[in-house]
């Protein structure tokens, strides 16, 4: 990834998430006076209305909420199919994401695998978790 | 009861593929047309709401009327605004503040191919940061996992969604503006290319040009008209979320509200309604608005769309003109099923006329993940 990219990507309120990220981490915000899990980040717990976020790494697993395989890509360079998904974190937010190294149905277990790229820092696809 | 506002013209602008006209002409065209059905003419417009007209989009249509209006409304949440520019111009009616309204909305998205699908890809938005990096389309890929998500919860089968696709052909085959008036059967929807699962070509809308003009005004006013004025009856709108991650249960929307809202200071319930103008950019669409709006309960609006009720001569006639699926769907479908519940009320839908027609809605949605829902009810008087 180049510095220009480093410097430029995200904005003030998730470069904590992105910071992570680059070294594989997950982390959401966790409220310290409702125990709320927060995704994406804002400047206070939408649950309390606390301002006393912090960063906390989650497990990096949970469930397929919703998935679709899709077989026309936005752009021509994108290689089809591949599958959009929305995973339920077991601390309870839903994030999109691509599943990859395998087939996932609704309700399977699913785990975080990071994905390098150039354009920016590493984002969070999920596998099938081996563990259920 | 009193009616505050009424519907005292509609019209379309030219559809389908349109080469000689600009977005603008296009409205200015629609709006003489439904004028002209109100027995009124431009100057008497006081208020303009639009979306998708460009930036300070009631300030440029104004302008291009040549009006400088009292009240100007450009909200944009989706392609249903204009069913939320009612409810917001039923209010302002109400107030004393306006006395003519023109809603209107005009798109050349095919003949400009201004329609992307690739979404932001800038890292400043929560979306191009979460969202467009895994490659959905917007908004088919967001609609495909709201879809799937009825599908696995309720067993909503793809039979069901082609069902939607079929009924509003059958409708399209009697309306000679509409796109796509071939023959469709449920085989054929499912034969279609898969795009999304579970979205096949035939569950998604079309993308033509086209767009419309609607006068919205007082019941003094609306005694003028040159043809019969629609009362509107209830009104309602609401919206939930933009990033699909945010989006809390995907098997039910802001509809759920808006349309007991709507019903409510309409008097009456979803068994009273004759026409159903759904939304159906997606034909899994129309069975989730059909729940919201109380049809039948949560997660049976798949069985209720089969052995043809949404067809012409079934229990709950749907989607009239063709619906976005096989009719028009200029980007945003809002206004144009507005105008079409206005004309089945006025009982001059032709050979696509549901019989005795006496109540209809017309509720919009919009949003990539049906952020947005807005419920009108009308009726005839």
């Amino acid at each position: 990834m180049s510095k220009a990219a480093r410097e430029t990507w995200g904005d003030p309120t998730t470069a904590a998430f992105w910071e992570a990220a680059r070294e594989h981490r997950l982390v959401l915000q966790r409220c310290a006076d409702c125990g709320h899990w927060q995704f994406y980040p804002r400047p206070f717990c939408l649950e309390c209305g606390s301002s006393a976020l912090s960063w906390k790494e989650a497990s990096g697993r949970g469930r397929v909420y919703s998935s679709s395989e899709t077989h026309m890509a936005p752009s021509p360079d994108i290689e089809t199919p591949y599958v959009v998904a929305v995973v339920e974190l077991d601390e309870g937010p839903k994030l999109m994401t691509n599943i990859v190294n395998g087939r996932c149905r609704i309700g399977d277990r699913v785990r975080v695998r990071w994905r390098e790229r150039e354009e920016g820092p590493p984002i969070p696809d999920f596998e099938p978790d081996p563990e259920g | 009861m009193t009616r505050k506002a009424y519907i005292a013209g509609v019209a379309e602008t030219p559809l389908g593929k349109v080469v000689d006209q600009t977005e603008l002409s296009m409205v200015a065209l629609a709006a003489k047309e439904a004028l002209a059905e109100a027995g009124m003419s431009v100057k008497d417009i006081d208020a303009v709401f639009v979306n998708y007209m460009g930036e300070e989009g009631s300030v440029q249509v104004g302008e291009y009327l040549g009006i400088e209006p009292r009240w100007g409304d450009s909200t944009d949440i989706g392609g249903g605004s204009f069913e939320a520019f009612v409810d917001h111009a039923v209010l302002a009616i109400e107030a004393g503040r306006i006395e003519v309204a023109l809603i209107a909305y005009a798109s050349r998205q095919r003949s400009r191919r201004n329609r992307q699908l690739a979404g932001a890809d800038d890292s400043y938005s929560i979306w191009g940061q979460f969202e467009t990096p895994f490659r959905p389309l917007m908004p088919i890929t967001h609609y495909a996992l709201i879809a799937a998500r009825h599908m696995h919860e309720f067993g909503t089968t793809p039979e069901q969604l082609a069902e939607v696709a079929v009924s509003a052909r059958h409708w399209a085959r009697m309306n000679e503006k509409a796109w796509s008036r071939d023959s469709l059967t449920v085989s054929d929807v499912l034969d279609s290319p898969v795009i999304a699962t579970p979205f096949h070509r035939h569950d998604i809308c079309l993308r033509v040009d086209g767009g419309g003009a609607l006068i919205l005004t007082t019941p003094e006013r609306a005694r003028d008209a040159a043809k019969k004025a629609i009362p509107v009856l209830g009104a309602a709108h609401g919206h939930t979320a933009w990033n699909l991650s945010q989006l809390g249960d995907f098997t039910h929307s802001a509809g759920v509200r808006s349309g007991r809202s709507a019903f409510a200071q309409a008097g009456t319930r979803p068994d009273d309604v004759d026409v159903l103008e759904p939304y159906d950019n997606f034909t899994s669409s129309v069975i989730m608005q059909i729940e919201d709006l109380g049809f039948c309960a949560r997660g049976e609006g798949g069985p209720f769309v089969e052995e043809g009720r949404l067809r012409p001569g079934g229990g709950l006639p749907a989607s009239t003109m063709g619906g976005g699926l096989s009719y028009n769907h200029p980007g945003a479908l809002g206004l144009l099923l507005l105008v079409e519940a206005v004309r089945q009320l006025r009982g001059e839908a032709g050979e696509r006329q549901v019989p005795d027609a006496r109540i209809a809605v017309a509720h919009g949605i919009g949003g990539v993940c049906n952020s947005s829902a807005a419920t009108v009810v009308l009726g005839r008087e």
